[in-house]
């Protein structure tokens, strides 16, 4: 098994992605409709899955299943392992140094929920400050505005400028009093990337604790919260060639402690009477009930198969795309295409929301289906920055390692075939 | 797989451009009413006056795509001037033409008459006929719905 992204990334740093092979490895890739192949640029919303994942869960249910942590006969010692096994993967994936420092949850959605929930109600109380950002997605904004029911807290907003970029001008001001920051490491509507190591720093400075959204981060880039310096860090497995339903929180090991559990039930104790029960250790007091075993057994695959084309290799792909897809559209559709987030691809994710003429998203994305091109249409589940930005929704198409020069270039003949369509 | 054409049609983007009784009247005396599709984002703000049993006047806000905007122009068009009550049996009969049974969407025939608005006496749908194609598209069929939806809590709260 590998050392993990960052020592990977050194070691293979000149590596390129070859996407045709990397094709070859995603069954739902051979598909077609009406004649024209899937061109899938909705991985932003949910990456499509390598025929390595897929075996991988399949082969866990036709020769280990059974529950883990609890019989004593071989497939589930065996089960237990291969559960175990990848939470230490996915520890070093994200530059964790101790696996137990790892929270399976079903998504980042969850993450949150469950930091809101356990560590916001023990630690919050009326009149505490939680600084998020305008860019966030609903799940980074819903469990606080609960929270702020429930409890009484008060809820700031860093803003975002013209250029897309957060705008830290106020940021002393606006930490002031602030127990918790929650922001998020990528846009998921803009590819802005924020300045994290900058706010963590003052976020630690100013007496708060930083929860960093990574679930459009970790599928693109290396990882390394140790370095990042943050204290929860969130992500998802359905966007980084994961199965659905598997996520996790990572938090230092000492907050994990003073945190009490979320969910009760089976697996997170450790006695139960009558009267009572005694809470078991880090991070199992928080997955209550029978966890999502073949999917950790997937996800960990997912890593194995992003460690072996390495995260830099995959970085560097993103942005070498992304600096196509932009000059591509607005080469060919000059101020017709509006690309929203900021300009150099560079310093931003490969998530490119469009305007389109006047067209609405939602009509662009019909069109463009009619030609196999799977783009996303809407609001991204960030509700509050569509208002900012003055539009109720915008087309998003997203780039992954499978997705190459010509998946663009279907993009661009599929959106001339909607302004033909509609005439403009 | 059906066509665009099955689902643009040449009155809906017509109605789209140009769209008929678009604002908002002032409320009161006006009663209001806001729709929100979750999904994409879409809104509509449904206005309208009524004198004794006539919507004399009614008027659409909000944004969203081409189908959401021609239902609610074609809406506004089809209201105005009508009794509440024929309202209401054109909101029935725009509902059934838009309710499909899974079966039905294999097929590329028209529904069938099980569907047919016109089994709600006395409303007539006209030009919204258009919008029958949508039911090919199962996704856009909240888009078309919205309106109508806003239009009956307008209805609702006209009647509260």
């Amino acid at each position: 098994m590998s050392a993990g992204p960052m020592n990977d990334s050194r070691t293979n740093d000149s590596r390129t992605l070859d996407v045709a092979t990397i094709r070859a490895d995603f069954p739902i890739l051979e598909r077609e409709f009406n004649g024209r192949r899937l061109v899938y640029l909705d991985s932003a919303a949910s990456s499509q899955k390598p025929r390595q994942v897929l075996e991988a869960m399949d082969r866990y249910y036709e020769t280990t299943h059974a529950n883990v942590h609890r019989g004593v006969y071989q497939i589930a010692a065996d089960a237990t392992h291969q559960f175990e096994a990848g939470r230490a993967a996915l520890a070093r994936f994200i530059g964790a140094s101790d696996p137990e420092e790892i929270v399976f949850t079903k998504n980042v959605t969850e993450a949150i929920n469950l930091v809101a929930h356990s560590w916001g109600r023990t630690h919050l109380a009326e009149g505490d400050a939680v600084l998020l950002t305008e860019i966030e997605h609903h799940a980074n904004i819903v469990p606080w505005l609960q929270l702020q029911q429930e409890r009484g807290i008060e809820l700031r907003y860093i803003p975002v400028d013209d250029d897309f970029e957060l705008d830290l001008t106020d940021l002393d001001r606006l930490l002031d009093g602030v127990k918790l920051v929650g922001i998020t490491a990528m846009s998921n509507v803009l590819g802005t990337i924020p300045p994290l190591r900058r706010i963590i720093d003052a976020a630690h400075a100013a007496g708060a604790l930083v929860l960093v959204d990574g679930a459009q981060w970790v599928p693109h880039l290396p990882t390394d919260v140790a370095e990042l310096d943050c204290d929860f860090f969130g992500f998802t497995g359905h966007k980084m060639l994961g199965p659905t339903g598997i996520g996790g929180l990572w938090a230092r090991r000492e907050i994990l402690e003073s945190m009490p559990p979320f969910l009760g039930g089976g697996e997170m104790i450790r006695d139960v009477r009558l009267d009572g029960f005694t809470p078991n250790d880090i991070p199992w007091r928080f997955e209550a009930g029978t966890p999502p075993i073949a999917e950790v057994i997937g996800l960990h695959a997912a890593i194995d198969y992003l460690d072996a084309l390495g995260m830099d290799a995959v970085r560097r792909h993103e942005v070498e795309l992304t600096t196509y897809a932009m000059e591509h559209l607005t080469g060919r559709f000059g101020d017709r295409i509006t690309i929203h987030g900021p300009a150099d691809p560079t310093t931003r994710g490969g998530v490119l929301s469009f305007a389109f003429g006047d067209l609405h998203p939602h009509d662009i994305s019909q069109v463009l289906d009619q030609e196999a091109v799977c783009v996303r249409a809407g609001h991204h589940c960030a509700k509050p920055l569509m208002r900012r930005m003055g539009v109720g929704a915008t087309a998003r198409a997203s780039l992954y390692l499978y997705n190459d020069e010509s998946d663009v270039d279907a993009l661009g003949e599929a959106l001339a075939s909607a302004s033909d369509f509609f005439a403009f | 797989m059906p066509g665009l054409e099955d689902l643009y049609r040449e009155i809906i983007l017509d109605h789209y451009r140009n769209p008929r009784n678009r604002g908002e009247l002032e409320s009161p005396p006006a009663h209001r009413a806001e729709g929100f599709n979750p999904l994409c984002g879409d809104e509509i703000v449904v206005t309208l006056l009524v004198d004794g049993d006539t919507v004399t006047d009614l008027k659409i806000g909000g944004q969203g795509c081409s189908i959401s905007q021609s239902s609610a122009s074609m809406m506004s068009a089809a209201v105005k001037g009508k009794s509440v009550a024929e309202a209401r049996g054109l909101v029935k009969a725009f509902k059934a033409m838009m309710s499909i049974h899974e079966a039905e969407l294999d097929s590329d025939g028209e529904p069938d008459e099980v569907l047919d608005p016109e089994a709600e006496p006395g409303a007539k749908l006209g030009d919204l006929e258009a919008l029958r194609g949508v039911v090919k598209f199962p996704v856009r069929i909240k888009c078309a719905t919205l309106s109508w939806n806003t239009l009956v809590n307008a209805l609702d709260d006209l009647e509260s």
